[in-house]
């Protein structure tokens, strides 16, 4: 590790707000990369499910 | 002889490949045993170069701590491009010869494009204010990279624009290979017009102008990066597909053997 402590490893020297800003924005711009298609991909397949059961109650 | 016969079974296995790609169950197939392994690699390479970069490299002799702000605005620039060269390439297919999986895989890599591009402006905003004590400049290199992001919002909000999908995807496919234009002034912005942004720091041929405790970490992270966008083009397309695919029988099974 660079940084001796946690407080300069926050501050950097006077850069860290901005360090930490853009590497929290990337991590948050990552995870909804992420997360939002494989959440929509569950979400569709269960709506697929529930309306194909529909359909079979309905024949039946 | 042999040479004519190998050349053969090379153009016959091409051909059987690019039929399979046409093809959504075998896309869907795949993409799903890829991905299983692929994205955890993937977070955890992301993961380990953010620190890396973040906690464990020396700071920058003139910049300071700020320059940490390279491993990810540089990945995330040269991945922007890369997914646009995708996206032409992939309309180009759509708009020759009409394959559904390439309209997909243009369609999901738009907004992916632009999540990287804005990341790059938007580090790139961060990086410029303690370095060059502005957020923002009309600066050439920086411009035609906002002008790439208007490219991609561009193939979004035409798709959504037109009821009819065929005549959408034609729309997207001749803005995508129009906006190629773009590309190389990006490449060559910062030697045409010698401004704020500064030149390519890492060159194919002759040194690197980066020291390679620096240099390290970030061919890890740009290689991590591009990871991360093969992972959501897969995911993004395995979206389109079960949208485009709802009526087809394995589609069908899928959700029934998937929840039960």
């Amino acid at each position: 590790m660079y940084f001796d402590s946690f407080s300069s490893a926050l501050q950097m020297g006077g850069h860290g707000g901005f360090v930490w800003s853009a590497y929290l924005i990337t991590v948050l711009v990552i995870c909804c990369l992420v997360i939002l298609p494989m959440r929509k991909e569950k979400q569709i397949l269960r709506q697929l499910e529930g309306a194909l059961k529909r359909q079979n109650r309905d024949k039946s | 002889m042999g040479t004519r016969a190998s050349i053969c079974i090379i153009a016959t296995s091409m051909w059987s490949f690019f039929h399979k790609l046409g093809s959504p169950p075998w896309l869907y197939k795949i993409s799903g045993s890829i991905l299983r392994w692929l994205l955890p690699i993937t977070v955890v390479a992301l993961a380990v170069g953010l620190a890396w970069g973040l906690l464990f490299t020396a700071p920058d002799f003139r910049q300071g701590n700020s320059y940490r702000i390279i491993y990810i605005h540089v990945p995330a620039a040269i991945v922007a491009l890369a997914a646009y060269y995708i996206m032409a390439l992939a309309g180009a297919v759509s708009l020759i010869w009409k394959m559904k999986m390439a309209d997909i895989a243009m369609k999901a890599c738009a907004p992916i494009g632009a999540s990287f591009t804005f990341l790059a402006l938007v580090t790139g905003a961060i990086w410029g204010k303690p370095t060059w004590g502005t957020w923002w400049v009309w600066d050439a290199r920086i411009t035609s990279m906002l002008v790439l992001l208007f490219l991609y919002l561009g193939v979004v909000a035409l798709y959504e624009a037109f009821d009819n999908k065929e005549a959408a995807s034609k729309a997207c496919a001749v803005l995508a290979l129009v906006g190629t234009v773009n590309i190389p002034i990006i490449y060559k912005s910062v030697d045409w017009w010698y401004s704020l942004h500064q030149p390519a720091s890492i060159k194919m041929t002759g040194g690197s102008s980066i020291d390679s405790s620096m240099l390290y970490p970030l061919f890890w992270m740009i290689a991590s990066v591009y990871a991360l966008f093969a992972c959501c083009m897969m995911l993004s397309m395995r979206v389109e597909i079960l949208k485009s695919e709802g009526k087809t029988g394995w589609v069908k099974r899928l959700a029934t053997e998937s929840n039960s």
